[in-house]
């Protein structure tokens, strides 16, 4: 039961994946773009913590928590760059 | 009969050890200086006179010191008859030149710089004469060049000082090279590089093939050293530098190291027809050529070194006669030439530093005003000029007597002629010097009003003058010596002679007299004579080595233009094309092995991570113009990897690429601030298209070979790891094992390059910011429409909150490293990020006030730590770096491994976390150059603050 849930949600994800991109391919703006980055991060979160499930090793989780604290921080210094040019002032 | 004695070794160092000092006694006065460095060499001097007595009783002193065993290099020395005549020369000249130089030097000229220059060259030079390994003697050979460029560019300000240092560098240095190629060949022949065994086998080298080459190589060495005709050009520009380095170059020195090659080598090479032309030939040219060119010299200097040229040249002939006779005179010469060719420099000096000018033409009538040096200058020149009761008449007589009875390609008369042309030009231009200088009446237009220089000054040239007319008088004082070094030279038994003034009507004393004679015809007709000279046409040695010197360089510049023209496409492209096209060739070549595994299965997700690497690169490609937005698909293409990495089992690799990804995004956004915002077009359809076919050939050809060895089992080396990561190195994370243990070497270089690399940036900002481009970076524009909010308040506040949570995580990573996913390098990263952030959200100023730590510090006591932690195995006699190891249990934390590569990788952490945060935070400090206001507030808008808010509603 619980593997099908996973494959479900592994098709989810992965569709979101490619709308996302879909979005930061075509844009329009800058703003679009960043968006689409930083939630394909999430789902790139939630990828690797549903294939730490599915494999049943904590082994991914580092990678995880990794991602989920440091990717933000591309986001927040692409949405600085927009807005102020300077990413560090 | 060999002696052991290690005091040899002492005596060639002494002048090195005593080059250390005068650069700091200048400090104490000019004195002092000067006295410091007759210290090493009068005690280099002292020791080499307690072995006068073994040395004329026949024993030869070695010392020796194994340098590179596996080369036949080492540090082996000796002294005979000949090393002892060219030591004592050598340092007695340089005590008396650094008697001399103390006066001679103005109050200007950096003093203690020249005394050290002196010190390296005699240094060089004593190495030379006492070396017993022909490739340690190569070596003070080169050190000779190097030096004498110092001494003789002395006067950094005189673009003839520079010019002429250069010409004698580049002459003598490329001599020098063919000297190398002769020696070794000379080496191979013998087997042996050690020149007492080269000497000893004379026979097998004159019999070999190669004695030929070996003797055009080597002699090319001695012949440009020695200013031989066609490279005697060198030595009238060096005369730019200052007199008393002339006088030591010129006289007892550096020029005669191609004469004690020839006389040194003189067993193992000489005797053969090859020898004797090539030598007696370049030697009598060179002899007669320099004497003509010397007799209408107006600069006395210039004089004096056409003049040196043409002595070189006659001890160069009397060698290349081959007999052991003509070697005995050539070394009675080279005792004669020092003496009075040493006081005549200095009596040039004499002349220039009172009257201000060494041009003859405006000399004449200083009999009367410089008694003194009138006195001594006559003595001097009257010996060169070969006038008997002075020592150049003895050694000129044999010289004579010996080219009398030699043949030359069947001529029994061309050596006598013109030797004694040599002779009677040699007299011309040594009563030139004493009448056109001393002699004739006084003038009123003298630069400056001279009289004789005080007794500092003339001392050397008397003491010089002194041996002058003691030999001159009694020549058997210096027989000992005469015959000792002589024994040397020939390796074996000497004739029977004897030094004396009065051998009775010989040929030798009529041509003596037709020389004397015409001389003083010669003298009466220089001023007609001068003026055929002067409009006659010659080719000016200086214009012509400017013009080939010009040509090579313009050669060798249109070759690298032609292969560096700066552009990096090209490069790339020789580079991509040639390594795929290698790959190509190696893959026709050879026959793969089968197939040895099958395709896994690809998931559907796997194909969707794939489909969104390839269709982010192939948006980058496309619109890499825009370059923000291809920094926006570049995080995407980051993604993709790490998570590829992780369904790939490197779990390592995608920590490290995912901090490293957030870094690199962070970095290229602060250069892209400062730079244009989308690239132009600059180049052609054609080749761009050009580029992109090289690009996926090389792309298609990697992706090939890794897949090629995917379908394989091969062997390689991560078994080992594999197997040896515990046991090893005491950790089950074999990447991080391998890193601080296996290659933890590497790891350590590394480290240290990162360092340096964070500190290269941090120097190169600062020179940019005081540099003409600040003035650029001030006027950057930015858009009008930017946020009014510097600091956001949600991201204040989310970024503190975070700050403790991503240091703990960077802790845990940290120390569970050794056995699973983590390690310092990820840790220092992920530490750097949350400092970051903070410079990020509440701005570089408020976060700049709160780090106490200087980033430079961390790199260094990062590197430091790495570095002893690594010593520390030598405590236990182990290699650098070997890893102990044990583990600690700490209640609330799991247990962990801690062993030397915890605090190597603690190392390797502060280094990171350094270098990482100073390249950031260099670059962040453009904006305050910029014109950036510093926020003093967290926050640039507070919105429960009623003024700022009504602000930002207007």
């Amino acid at each position: 039961m619980i593997t099908a849930a996973l494959y479900f949600a592994f098709a989810c994800f992965g569709l979101g994946l490619l709308i996302c991109m879909w979005r930061l391919l075509v844009g329009p703006d800058s703003a679009d773009r960043i968006l689409a980055l930083d939630t394909m991060v999430i789902n790139v979160i939630a990828l690797l913590v549903l294939y730490g499930i599915l494999e049943g090793t904590a082994m991914y989780f580092e990678a995880a928590l990794l991602v989920a604290m440091v990717g933000f921080v591309s986001t927040v210094a692409y949405c600085r760059f927009v807005l102020r040019g300077d990413i560090i002032e | 009969m060999t002696v052991d004695d290690n005091s040899l070794i002492i005596i060639a160092l002494l002048p090195f050890l005593g080059a250390l000092v005068p650069g700091v006694m200048i400090r104490a006065g000019r004195n002092a200086c000067a006295a410091f460095t007759a210290v090493p060499t009068a005690l280099a001097l002292v020791m080499l006179l307690t072995k006068a007595p073994g040395v004329f009783a026949g024993q030869v002193y070695v010392a020796e010191v194994d340098w590179l065993p596996q080369l036949g290099l080492s540090a082996a020395f000796f002294l005979d008859g000949l090393g002892f005549l060219f030591a004592s020369m050598i340092l007695g000249v340089g005590l008396l030149i650094t008697l001399y130089a103390r006066f001679y030097l103005s109050g200007e000229d950096p003093m203690g710089q020249f005394y050290t220059y002196l010190l390296l060259f005699q240094g060089a030079m004593l190495g030379i004469v006492l070396s017993d390994n022909i490739l340690l003697l190569l070596i003070f050979w080169e050190l000779t060049s190097l030096s004498s460029f110092l001494l003789i560019g002395y006067w950094k300000h005189l673009p003839e000082g520079r010019q002429g240092a250069r010409m004698a560098l580049a002459v003598t240095g490329a001599g020098g090279l063919a000297m190398i190629g002769g020696m070794l060949i000379l080496g191979n022949i013998v087997g042996s590089y050690n020149l007492t065994d080269i000497l000893a086998a004379g026979d097998l080298i004159k019999a070999s093939d190669w004695y030929l080459p070996a003797l055009i190589l080597i002699l090319l060495g001695a012949f440009t050293k020695s200013a031989q005709f066609p490279f005697h050009f060198w030595l009238p520009h060096a005369m730019a530098a200052p007199t008393p380095v002339s006088a030591y170059l010129h006289s007892a020195t550096m020029v005669k190291a191609g004469v004690f090659l020839m006389a040194r080598m003189w067993p193992a090479l000489a005797g053969t027809d090859a020898w004797f032309y090539i030598v007696a030939t370049i030697g009598l040219i060179t002899m007669v050529t320099g004497a003509l060119i010397a007799l209408f010299k107006d600069d006395l200097k210039a004089l004096l070194a056409y003049s040196t040229v043409s002595h070189l040249g006659l001890l160069t002939m009397l060698l290349g006669f081959g007999t052991p006779m003509a070697a005995v005179v050539a070394v009675f010469h080279i005792i004669n030439h020092l003496t009075f060719k040493a006081a005549l420099f200095m009596t040039a000096g004499i002349v220039d530093h009172e009257a201000h000018t060494r041009d003859i033409k405006r000399l004449g009538g200083l009999r009367t005003l410089m008694p003194i040096t009138f006195v001594i200058g006559t003595l001097a020149a009257l010996s060169m000029a070969g006038i008997p009761l002075l020592n150049g008449f003895l050694s000129k007589e044999m010289m004579l007597e010996e080219a009398a009875h030699t043949t030359w390609a069947g001529s029994h008369l061309a050596l006598p002629v013109l030797a004694t042309v040599g002779a009677l030009l040699s007299v011309a231009y040594s009563f030139r010097f004493v009448a056109h200088v001393f002699l004739g009446p006084v003038r009123e237009d003298y630069p400056h009003k001279p009289h004789d220089p005080p007794f500092g000054l003339w001392a050397a040239p008397a003491l010089l003058v002194g041996l002058v007319v003691l030999i001159g008088l009694l020549p058997h004082v210096v027989e000992p010596l005469v015959k000792t070094a002589a024994g040397a030279v020939t390796g074996g038994e000497l004739p029977y002679f004897h030094l004396k003034i009065w051998h009775g009507f010989t040929p030798a004393l009529f041509m003596s007299v037709i020389a004397t004679v015409g001389g003083l015809i010669l003298l009466m007709l220089h001023v007609p004579l001068d003026r055929i000279w002067a409009s006659a046409p010659r080719p000016e040695a200086k214009v012509i080595f400017d013009r080939l010197i010009a040509a090579l360089v313009n050669l060798s510049r249109r070759i690298s233009d032609a292969t560096h023209d700066g552009a990096m496409s090209r490069y790339l492209a020789i580079f991509v094309v040639a390594t795929t096209a290698l790959g190509y060739i190696a893959w026709r070549g050879a026959a793969m092995p089968a197939e040895t595994r099958a395709l896994l299965p690809i998931p559907p997700l796997v194909f969707v991570i794939w489909i969104l690497l390839m269709a982010a690169t192939a948006s980058v490609v496309l619109m890499h113009r825009e370059r923000f937005r291809a920094l926006v698909v570049l995080g995407v293409i980051g993604l993709t990897i790490s998570v590829g990495f992780v369904y790939l089992s490197a779990p390592d690799l995608a920590l490290t690429q995912i901090s490293v990804e957030t870094v690199t995004i962070m970095l290229l956004l602060l250069a892209l601030h400062y730079m244009p915002k989308s690239s132009p077009i600059e180049s052609s359809a054609t080749r761009r298209i050009r580029d992109g076919a090289i690009a996926l050939a090389a792309g298609g050809g990697v992706g090939a070979l890794a897949y090629a060895f995917m379908l394989r089992d091969t062997s390689t080396i991560s078994q080992y790891h594999l197997d040896n990561s515990y046991e090893g190195g005491g950790g089950t994370n074999v990447v991080n094992v391998i890193l601080v243990d296996f290659r933890g070497y590497d790891t350590y270089g590394e480290i240290i390059v990162l360092g340096i690399a964070g500190l290269i940036i941090f120097a190169i900002m600062e020179a940019l910011l005081n540099g003409p481009a600040s003035r650029k970076l001030r006027r950057t524009d930015y858009s009008a429409d930017r946020s009014r909010d510097r600091h956001p308040l949600m991201v204040v506040i989310a970024t503190r909150v975070m700050m403790p949570v991503a240091l703990m995580v960077g802790a845990y990573i940290f120390l569970r490293g050794h056995n699973q996913p983590g390690g310092g390098f990820v840790a220092g990263l992920v530490v750097s990020i949350a400092l970051l952030m903070q410079y990020m959200a509440s701005g570089f100023a408020w976060t700049q006030d709160r780090q106490r730590i200087e980033y430079h510090s961390l790199i260094g006591w990062g590197v430091v730590l790495a570095g002893l932690t690594g010593a520390a195995a030598w405590l236990y006699a182990s290699p650098f770096l070997t890893s102990l190891y044990g583990y600690i249990e700490v209640a609330p934390i799991e247990k962990f491994g801690i062993g030397t590569a915890f605090l190597f990788d603690l190392g390797v952490f502060l280094a990171v976390l350094g270098a990482v945060m100073l390249m950031l935070y260099s670059l962040s400090r453009i904006a305050r150059y910029a014109g950036e206001t510093v926020n003093t507030e967290p926050m640039d808008y507070d919105p429960s603050d009623p003024v700022q808010a009504a602000e930002k509603e207007s």
